[in-house]
């Protein structure tokens, strides 16, 4: 059994050596990511000359000290000296350490004087971006198809790092993130500006970057969120500050247009076939995840769409859970994640999908109703 | 250190002693209780072990292939919780009783009809535990940390009976710890001191203490749970005026301390086994009991560095970054004190010294990890990375449960009056060794380079390191069936082992007859 295992083992050694897979942490794109690399390495070093020194003596010891060379035994069993002498050599060696360490600690934790300031609110499982000064906010969900997950489809290159919408961010700016969260705790982690802040339901956390370099950069959520924890990225794209307020000018009057285009919907009707079709999209993109592609849901956990009562015959209930969510549950209120037309589709597709055929359409008007309730 | 006046007499083994089954339910007997502490935590090793295998199987390659996320969460939760509660504890607890009172000179433990029922509720636990798996929604899915609210809001009904399992292991540990106060602080033979304790003792006197400070703080942690879930009391729910972080709090001030009653015992083992096989007393036997106390004592101000990225006050970061600091100092201390024994000794390597060699290794390249998390500003990077997993699985399995495995090795002759089969054991300690660094040496590595823990799948760039690492794991897993071989073999016969089978052992209870038989010392020895 043991040789196949360590002949497989082996085998995979060069094939990861080949491969570029990145070993160490990396020294990122900020001052201070970098002065956190070089914390680690220094650390890194420090432990390695001590486990040297210790597992040197050790290996000698058991080189030479061993019964079967015929070595007799010592008696000695205490030394006062020594024992005073270990305590105090290690107790220097972490003052060492712990210098710079509280250097960077205190930098790493001045998000004063800040230019941009962005909140970055976690829910299952997707990051919400909202600019303080602009009037620009959206959501960021994960752009891997689910069909390269369920390995129907080859994988990507920034397989489970990509998401639909980016994070975008000024270089050689000072950017100040507030972290929250809307139901269980997530973290927001981007390794290469060294940021990592839980966002706590409930409760405002702080950090901050300074980019040097233009570029994208990846990270994922960091703590445990539930069942999709793995499917949340986080992508931040730095651009030069001129570029930045280009896009930031565009965003803004996408945003207004799109608000314009809302109204303007609400005196509009969609036909079934429009509504069933962008229904579909949105339910996959938004409630599959949990309610799962077929609606039957995950016994226990999240309920099941098919057949149900709420979905058959209470038709303002089910407008209502949609809308407005469910305190206390994982059901979140859509209306600020949604269109009115996505809202109207995707409800009307659940009440005629998978043999549910209400044959009620819902539009966007209907929807409207129950905004803000 | 001890020698004993007067000889044992030993025409006793059969008196009252009910036979069959309900020996093993009615017994009050430490040797048959110890025994089925250690089977049952060898059973609980199996089990979350082939947890283990299910979350490498699943991490062999990226994309999802053989489990639903849903399913993979409960895995690496009740993974966890098994091993923790279900294995390395009741391990230890078993080799409380088998040997603390052997090794103080006392017929038996001080209480032993709790005694029976401390082991016995455990088999409960965990089948309530183990049941929950099979419950519409599945079991526990939110870390063996159980963070709120994904444990309350957000959690399945399953959350109920994990409450009460934790519990009733809460309850089996307090009364365990319990009774080996009782019996260290009250049934020492004439003579033995505390300063003259073997260090196992020692360190279990110390675990005890930890076991009663904190097991009850756990229990309200889970409580607090059960009654924001189902009652509707907000002590985790900011909209009801708690605090989600205070959950943390909370669990860690149990959680920290619970991570050194998992260890302390091991440097009781590897205190007897190093001396024992370098021929030569322990060097520094003061030092290494006040090096235990401070570490006991620090555990208690050192929780919060498992919450620095929480959003705490720079000043709160710097005391848990300084204090976790110095616990490095007194276990360096029993370090620097193990290689001083070792040190002109005169050395052989049976399996019992091979697995104390490793465990000072590789328990101190946990440590040197340990270290590096401790370092605030770093810890942002490592936290909750594979890098953690590394270093919790360095301490935890090639610490406490190589330990584990040295201290069975050590005692089984006493406990079975035979000697274990020296070439499988070997086969067993290499085959381990090479599997279990190619199981977690790698996974630095992947935390480094930025692989979250508790994720079903990842990015392309992790793949290689998962398919080492998984590779790794199935072998430390299939190389553990051969410990079993070990000691069923080692049960049903072999060679005889004599009173004393290692020739620079020290202690009491290598003055008893190899099997020990069922009642020791019902006269106390003297110790000298």
């Amino acid at each position: 059994m043991s040789i196949r295992l360590i002949t497989a083992l082996i085998a995979s050694i060069p094939f990861a050596a080949s491969a570029q897979s990145q070993l160490n942490l990396t020294q990122g794109v900020t001052e201070i990511s970098q002065r956190v690399y070089d914390l680690h390495m220094t650390i890194f070093y420090i432990c390695c000359v001590i486990g040297i020194i210790v597992f040197g003596v050790m290996f000698v010891s058991m080189i030479v000290h061993r019964k079967s060379k015929g070595h007799k035994p010592a008696t000695f069993h205490e030394n006062v000296k020594v024992e005073i002498l270990w305590t105090v050599i290690p107790f220097l060696i972490l003052v060492g350490m712990a210098i710079p360490a509280t250097k960077t600690l205190f930098a790493m934790e001045d998000a004063s004087e800040a230019e941009v300031t962005v909140l970055v609110t976690g829910s299952q499982w997707k990051w919400h971006y909202k600019y303080f000064e602009h009037d620009v906010e959206f959501f960021s969900l994960l752009a891997t198809r689910q069909d390269q997950i369920n390995n129907r489809l080859d994988k990507g290159e920034n397989y489970l790092l990509e998401v639909d919408r980016p994070l975008v961010i000024p270089t050689d700016t000072k950017v100040r993130f507030l972290v929250t969260s809307d139901d269980v705790i997530h973290s927001w982690w981007v390794p290469d500006f060294a940021v990592k802040k839980d966002a706590n339901p409930g409760f405002i956390n702080e950090a901050w970057t300074k980019v040097d370099e233009p570029g994208i950069y990846r990270g994922q959520c960091a703590e445990l969120c539930g069942k999709d924890h793995g499917f949340m990225p986080v992508v931040v794209i730095a651009k030069e500050p001129a570029e930045y307020q280009a896009w930031i000018s565009e965003q803004e009057a996408i945003a207004k247009q799109a608000a314009e285009e809302e109204q303007r919907l609400l005196s509009m009707s969609m036909s079934k076939d429009e509504l069933m079709e962008l229904g579909e999209r949105v339910y996959l993109g938004s409630c599959a995840a949990c309610h799962q592609p077929s609606g039957e849901g995950i016994p226990g956990v999240f309920p099941s769409l098919k057949g149900t009562e709420m979905v058959l015959n209470d038709q303002a209930g089910h407008i209502n859970i949609v809308v407005n969510g469910k305190a206390g549950t994982a059901m979140q209120a859509f209306s600020n994640q949604l269109s009115l037309r996505e809202l109207a589709a995707v409800i009307t597709y659940e009440r005629n999908a998978w043999g549910n055929d209400t044959g009620d359409l819902i539009q966007a008007a209907d929807v409207n109703e129950f905004l803000n309730q | 250190m001890s020698t004993v006046a007067g000889e044992m007499d030993h025409n006793d083994h059969h008196h009252h002693a009910p036979s069959g089954i309900t020996r093993w339910f009615f017994t009050t007997n430490h040797k048959d209780i110890g025994s089925m502490y250690l089977w049952f935590s060898f059973i609980m090793f199996l089990v979350g072990g082939s947890m283990a295998m299910v979350i490498r199987a699943e991490l062999f390659q990226p994309g999802l292939q053989l489990v639903e996320p849903h399913f993979f969460n409960q895995m690496t939760t009740v993974h966890g919780l098994i091993m923790v509660f279900g294995a390395v504890m009741p391990a230890f607890t078993g080799l409380a009783n088998w040997m603390v009172p052997m090794m103080i000179g006392a017929p038996d433990m001080a209480l032993p009809r709790m005694n029976n029922w401390s082991f016995w509720i455990l088999p409960f636990a965990f089948a309530i535990l183990l049941a929950s798996l099979f419950m519409e929604g599945g079991g526990p899915a939110f870390g063996w940390t159980f963070y709120a609210p994904l444990s309350t809001t957000y959690s399945s009904d399953s959350t109920a009976l994990f409450v009460f399992s934790v519990h009733i292991m809460g309850i089996s540990s307090i009364m365990g710890a319990i009774n080996v106060i009782v019996t260290i602080m009250n049934m020492r033979a004439p003579g033995m001191t505390y300063m003259k304790m073997p260090l196992f003792v020692w360190t279990w006197f110390i675990t005890a203490f930890l076991l009663i400070a904190v097991m009850p703080v756990l229990a309200g942690a889970v409580t607090m749970v059960l009654t924001d879930k189902y009652f509707g009391t907000s002590f985790f729910d900011a909209a009801g005026g708690g605090d989600p972080v205070l959950f943390q709090h909370i669990f860690w001030f149990f959680g920290h301390p619970e991570v050194y009653i998992m260890i302390l015992p091991s440097f009781g083992i590897i205190s007897a086994i190093i001396p024992a096989f370098s021929r030569k007393r322990l060097f520094g036997y003061s030092s290494m009991v006040y090096a235990t106390a401070a570490i006991a004592g620090l555990s208690f101000i050192v929780w919060a560095h498992h919450m620095f990225t929480t959003g705490m006050p720079v000043a709160a970061e710097i005391f848990f970054m300084y204090a976790t600091m110095l616990i490095s100092v007194p276990t360096g201390v029993k370090v620097f004190n193990w290689v001083a024994t070792m040190w002109r000794g005169s050395i052989s390597f049976e399996t019992p010294m091979l697995f104390a060699l490793a465990f000072v290794i590789l328990f101190t390249i946990g440590g040197f990890s340990g270290l590096m998390l401790a370092i605030t500003p770093v810890d942002f990077q490592y936290h909750d990375t594979y890098f953690v997993v590394a270093h919790f699985h360095y301490v935890l399995v090639t610490g406490a449960i190589f330990s584990i495995m040295a201290a069975a090795y050590y005692w089984l002759p006493k406990w079975t009056g035979h000697m274990y089969n020296e070439t499988l054991a070997k086969w067993h300690f290499w085959t381990s060794l090479i599997s279990v660094n190619v199981l977690f040496f790698p996974m630095h590595f992947a935390g480094l380079a930025g692989m979250p823990r508790r994720i079903p799948d990842y990015s392309l760039q992790f793949a290689d390191i998962n398919q080492i690492v998984s590779i790794g794991g199935f072998a430390f897993g299939l190389s553990q069936l051969i410990f079993l071989a070990v000691v069923i073999k080692c049960v049903r016969g072999g060679e005889k082992a004599s009173a004393k089978p290692w020739e620079g052992a020290e202690g009491l209870e290598w003055t008893v007859p190899s099997p020990a038989p069922y009642h020791t010392f019902e006269t106390p020895p003297e110790v000298k």
